[in-house]
């Protein structure tokens, strides 16, 4: 058993997403970034797509009632077990009475802690990931005790962990397929597309990323059809709006863009302020 | 009747079939029989089939490097005949209590469209509504059919927060809201049917190419039905259409 002390600006539960059920209007949701919490469940033993706590920005502080492994990939909050700094990437163990907790910030946007065999919160739909009115609770809060499995037994305690591809966080280059409304953008509209550098407003969070610049814009709506995490819309204002895990199944908007799907995973470790440009594959 | 239809890669593992711009019943019931095929032909690497008023978006479990070889084997199967392809269709009555209790929105509609409360509520229960897609929240039903007398264009201000149930108009188009949500459509009553149930194994009872009809209830058969339907033995009435 977990116990979370102090929840952090906004942690998760999150696997690999609710699969098979968009045509009811459920949400994908799921890891903002999978490569970094696949990467935190592997290094551990554990299948790609169990529970880990996602942690945005400033982590939380928890408390340990067991014996276990833990790992922690994606960004680098400067984290902690007891007093002393811990490795990211790296499988960790955990004695009862134990403290993670997280400091400053040093790269990236969101981490992932994985535990051996993952966390056994609320199941829904076939997915841990947490979403308001799928899930009972919708994001981790003070006091919350989070089931693990004690059952199971620890890595190879000397397991060195890995380096991961710095280029995941450093990246500013967005790879892209043409959406399917990208033949009706003018071909300025779709030079400007490539030739400037956008930046990330500060409207970003689970859903979408909105960006900052803005572009002529004459395109009609559409009429409602199926949109995808990574699908780039265009608004009426002319605002571009990325969608990401927790996006509607539908939508309005002509769809000009699609991330690729490392490419999503490369955003969701981008900051407000941040600058991007994409590249058509 | 076939129609021209036109396949495009959506990213690295769906293609996007779309059917020419248009909403109606013709497109409708082509898209769900397409959709039976591609079900029924159990196509290797298909996770995922979606409708929407003209498109189907058909989802792989895997990354292809080029998705063509999918695209010519859909063309195909598009093109094979469908006499066979069977799919049931239902018709749902559901009960709407559009007492002033709920309907915070029918004294403005009233004045603005110079109709009694009474003929709108008329003219919003007579009317057989078709679910073309479920989308926007889960459980949120795309419903065509609104009688023209009753379009109105959304509030310049959104609500922040809708009840769960609300039935309403947002423009040409009526709906319920399946949970609490921000939300700019008016509001003329509430249903106490829950629309989507994460717990159970299909969620939403129904399904793209159902036929709905809101039948009007009071305030005392609201409450009575509320309490079956939380309690989880309400039964909906229904019927199997011909299809």
């Amino acid at each position: 058993m977990v116990k979370v002390l102090k929840t952090g600006l906004y942690s998760t539960i999150q696997d690999l997403g609710r699969h098979g059920y968009q045509e009811y209007g459920v949400p994908y949701s799921g890891a903002m970034d999978i490569y970094s919490a696949s990467m935190a469940n592997v290094l551990l033993g554990n299948d790609a797509n169990s529970a880990t706590i996602e942690i945005t920005m400033t982590g939380p502080t928890l408390e340990f009632n067991c014996e276990t492994s833990i790992c922690i990939s994606g960004a680098d909050l400067s984290p902690r077990l007891n007093e002393s700094q811990i490795r990211l990437n790296k499988p960790i163990s955990v004695k009862s009475g134990d403290i993670v907790s997280f400091g400053k910030l040093v790269s990236g946007f969101r981490s992932y802690l994985s535990v051996l065999g993952g966390f056994k919160t609320e199941k829904v739909m076939n997915s841990y990931s947490m979403y308001p009115g799928i899930t009972k609770y919708a994001m981790l809060f003070k006091n919350m005790t989070l089931i693990i499995d004690t059952s199971l037994d620890g890595l190879d305690k000397n397991h060195a962990g890995i380096k991961v591809k710095n280029t995941h966080f450093t990246n500013k280059t967005m790879d892209v397929f043409k959406g399917p409304e990208f033949d009706k953008l003018s071909k300025k509209q779709q030079d400007l597309l490539f030739s400037q550098p956008f930046t990330i407003s500060k409207d970003n969070n689970r859903m979408a990323y909105q960006l900052t610049e803005s572009l002529e814009n004459n395109l009609e709506p559409i009429i409602t059809s199926s949109v995808l995490p990574g699908t780039i819309q265009l608004t009426p204002s002319g605002k571009l709006i990325i969608l990401m895990r927790d996006c509607q199944t539908t939508g309005g908007y002509p769809r000009v863009l699609q991330l690729k799907e490392s490419s999503i995973n490369s955003l969701a470790q981008k900051i407000t302020g941040d600058s991007i440009r994409f590249d058509l594959k | 009747m076939t129609y021209k239809l036109t396949y495009k890669p959506f990213g690295e593992r769906s293609v996007l079939i779309e059917w020419p711009a248009v909403i109606d019943e013709h497109t409708l019931s082509d898209i769900i029989i397409f959709k039976e095929k591609i079900k029924n032909n159990d196509i290797k690497g298909v996770i995922e089939l979606r409708s929407a008023y003209n498109s189907l978006l058909v989802v792989y479990d895997i990354v292809f490097k080029s998705l063509e070889n999918s695209i010519d084997t859909l063309k195909q199967l598009y093109i094979q005949r469908s006499d066979d392809v069977k799919f049931t269709q239902k018709q749902w009555k559901i009960p709407v209590c559009y007492d002033a209790t709920f309907a915070i929105d029918l004294e403005q509609m009233s004045l603005e469209k110079d109709l009694s409360k009474t003929s709108i509520i008329t003219l919003h229960s007579k009317t057989v509504y078709t679910v073309y897609f479920i989308g926007f929240l889960p459980g949120f039903m795309y419903l065509g059919g609104l009688n023209e007398k009753l379009h109105m264009s959304r509030k310049a201000t959104p609500r922040l927060k809708i009840e769960k149930g609300a039935v309403a108009i947002g423009g040409k188009q009526t709906g319920v809201y399946p949970s609490h949500s921000p939300g700019g459509w008016n509001i003329i009553g509430n249903s106490p049917i829950a629309f989507f149930n994460p717990n159970n194994n299909v969620p939403c009872f129904v399904n793209a190419g159902d036929k709905i009809i809101f039948k009007p209830i009071s305030l005392k058969e609201y409450k009575d039905i509320k309490t079956l339907v939380d309690a989880g033995v309400y039964q909906l009435e229904s019927e199997v259409l011909d299809g």
